[in-house]
């Protein structure tokens, strides 16, 4: 009689066949990060200058200057008085609660992780949009890149390259690029397809109507995929705190440790601080800034 | 037919399309076969997937002309206009500008031939909503690199000749309809381009604006003699402004000819069902069915004059002098006024008629109000006052009923 129990049980591999294929690849990564992770930390040494550069900048600044020129960029981008008195309010509260050296360093890095989002994502998106099997390919991979628990990619990220700052800001671009990515990629796949055909028909280049047409176009919608981004690489501060990011995130990771309510939730209150001032600040830039697109965008 | 006329036949062929067949979809070359075999839209359709979107268009436009495709929704006219400049590539054909094949020219010739050759007013104007009017209208110039300074001086200058002087620092949102098609225009002629692609360029107006258009197009176009393909759906529109008309039905050209033509002799039952319900006083100009007058009577004699009439069988005469026409004397009545005097001249106020003329290029429509007045044909005057026709109030009748 033949063995039937695969009808009642899932047909799994033999334990031994698992710890094989673990032991394979675990050892296969382990020898490559052994072998390269010195070089390929090296290829991030100008970031983690950088980096550290930045964070001591806003550090060692006198708080006021920092304040100061926070405002005027705040200022400068949305012309609103009344953004402006809810920064400063919230800015002094963070002083006075003695959060700022670490608001500052989560500033710092949340401004770079953004920025390399940005410089990554936007190409990515056009790219995306212009070839439709880039799209096919790319998507599943912000899917993973989206859904994927982020304890998981911290594990190769830490193997390769230690603990520290730079795994930190991968992990945090990981977790925050797919928006702008996929609102880059549907912002100009929406442009008004009669406006894309008369830059055609008036003879502009690819590169003419790129830069003319189908980026302000889409600006609007890619906006909302920077917002997203920051959004997202605020949230990704404490988990990144795990693998030693300074900053908000470390407080309260000690305070889950140790179950410091108060500590927890002055530092958490700071993060949704940063993150509304961010928001309103490129929400209304950008609402100023396009207010003469009036109903007229992808009709 | 007059030399009034416009003799589009004597005029040089600009462009030139023969053999095209345009095929949507994956395999289009593999296709067209059964589509040249005669297989029906639909058939080609069932079987392949393929979408048939022209077959076999043969024309050609004359320099200086306005060349009317028209057709319903899904006739492929949309199509057809965006073969002119390769917005879309033909399946199979040949497009001549100038008696150069445009099909052979390489990427960098395509996009320098659509820049000083051909420019292009769309249905929804295309405008750039992130840009000023100004800038919209200089953007031809724009991606040329012209210098900025005469580029937006050339753009407001067209910007006051579509009658939108002052609007050149709002956006095209705060502009209405009509405003932005101006607006379209003026981009469109600011390239200097000699020929002017027009896709349905006034269709989403409301007719009040729309008729405006019209009448601005024509105005600008007995200026500028630019070569005009207009594509509408509007018969009405096509019989106004074409020199010559395209009918399209299902990507087949069912007809090609002026718009008398059209009108009078439709090709086949489709044309005739188009033009069946078109108002043919407003289409149609008293030039197109005007005749000759055979026996116009100068300045003579009462005697000479019945004499003329008596030999033509003619119940009235029209009198024509050195200053043009005068009017229309009757036989009945000469020969009232001959029991007196035989040798009076008949042109003299108690003789005269003074019937109305009509000119030649002025509607059918707009002429009724003067044949009813009296009862002798219409006399047709050009514009230095001379006689050069008339229309039998039958004609009139017989063009009108049908």
């Amino acid at each position: 009689m033949s063995d039937t129990s695969w009808l009642s049980k899932f047909p799994q591999l033999e334990r031994g066949d698992l710890i094989a294929i673990r032991k394979t690849l675990d050892g296969a990564y382990r020898e490559f990060s052994r072998n390269y992770g010195d070089t390929i930390e090296s290829l991030f040494d100008p970031l983690l200058t950088f980096l550290i550069w930045f964070e001591k900048l806003l550090i060692a600044s006198p708080w006021w200057l920092t304040i100061g020129v926070i405002l005027a960029i705040v200022y400068g981008a949305s012309r609103s008085w009344k953004l402006c008195t809810g920064v400063l309010a919230s800015l002094l509260a963070i002083g006075i609660l003695g959060m700022w050296d670490d608001t500052m360093r989560t500033l710092s890095i949340i401004t770079v992780c953004t920025l390399l989002s940005i410089g990554i994502g936007i190409p990515t998106g056009i790219l995306m949009s212009r070839s439709n099997r880039a799209q096919a390919i790319v998507t599943p991979i912000l899917d993973v890149m989206q859904t994927m628990p982020a304890f998981v990619y911290l594990i190769p990220v830490v193997m390769l390259l230690g603990i520290g700052k730079i795994p930190g800001v991968i992990a945090v671009i990981i977790y925050a690029v797919p928006p702008v990515i996929r609102l880059t990629n549907l912002g100009i796949r929406l442009v008004n397809k009669e406006t894309l055909e008369a830059a055609t028909a008036f003879g502009a280049t690819a590169k003419q109507r790129l830069f003319g047409i189908q980026l302000p176009l889409a600006m609007p919608t890619i906006m909302a995929g920077i917002n997203q981004t920051i959004m997202m690489a605020l949230a990704m501060v404490v988990v990144a705190s795990m693998i030693g990011v300074k900053g908000l995130g470390q407080p309260v990771l000690k305070s889950i440790t140790n179950q410091y309510f108060t500590l927890g939730l002055f530092n958490g209150l700071a993060i949704v601080a940063l993150a509304i001032i961010f928001d309103r600040v490129s929400q209304t830039y950008a609402k100023r800034t396009q207010k003469h697109l009036g109903g007229m965008n992808n009709d | 037919m007059t030399s009034l006329n416009k003799a589009s036949t004597d005029l040089e062929t600009l462009i030139e399309i023969s053999g095209l067949y345009q095929v949507f979809g994956n395999k289009a070359k593999s296709v067209l076969p059964m589509v040249k075999a005669g297989k029906s839209k639909d058939e080609v359709l069932a079987e392949t997937g393929h979408t048939v979107g022209l077959r076999d268009i043969n024309l050609d436009v004359k320099r200086g002309e306005i060349f009317v495709i028209m057709g319903l929704s899904g006739s492929g006219k949309s199509t057809m206009i965006r073969h002119f400049n390769r917005l879309i590539d033909p399946t199979e054909g040949q497009i001549k500008v100038e008696g150069e094949d445009i099909m052979q020219l390489s990427d960098e010739e395509l996009i320098q031939f659509r820049r000083h050759k051909m420019s292009m007013v769309f249905q929804h104007f295309g405008l750039m909503p992130h840009r000023t009017v100004l800038d919209n209208v200089a953007y031809g110039l724009a991606i040329q690199n012209v210098d900025k300074k005469e580029r937006l001086a050339s753009a407001n200058q067209w910007l006051e000749t579509v009658g939108l002087a002052g609007y050149g620092d709002q956006y095209p949102a705060q502009l209405s309809g009509g405003q932005q098609q101006r607006v379209g225009l003026a981009r469109a002629l600011c390239t200097n381009a000699e020929i002017l692609l027009m896709d349905e360029a006034f269709s989403a107006l409301d007719p009040l604006i729309r008729s405006e258009m019209q009448d601005q197009l024509i105005e600008l176009q007995a200026k500028l003699k630019k070569t005009i393909i207009f594509i509408t759906h509007d018969l009405d529109e096509a019989l106004r402004i074409g020199d010559r008309i395209a009918i399209l039905k299902d990507g087949i050209l069912s007809q090609v000819g002026k718009p008398v033509d059209i009108l009078l002799h439709p090709a086949d039952d489709y044309v005739e069902a188009f033009v069946k319900d078109v108002n043919r006083a407003r289409a149609l100009n008293t030039q197109t069915l005007m005749q000759d007058i055979g026996n116009i009577l100068g300045s003579q004699s009462v005697e000479s004059a019945i004499h003329s009439l008596n030999e033509n069988q003619q119940e009235y005469g029209f009198v024509s002098n050195q200053d043009g026409y005068q009017g229309v004397v009757t036989r009945v009545q000469l020969e009232q006024v001959a029991a007196n005097d035989n040798a009076m001249d008949i042109c003299c106020d108690e003789l005269l008629i003074k019937v109305p003329s009509v000119s030649p290029d002025q509607s059918l429509q707009s002429a009724i109000p003067e044949a009813l007045g009296h009862n002798f044909a219409l006399p047709v005057t050009c514009e230095e006052g001379k006689l050069v026709g008339s229309i039998p109030r039958s004609e009139i009748a017989q063009v009108l009923e049908s």
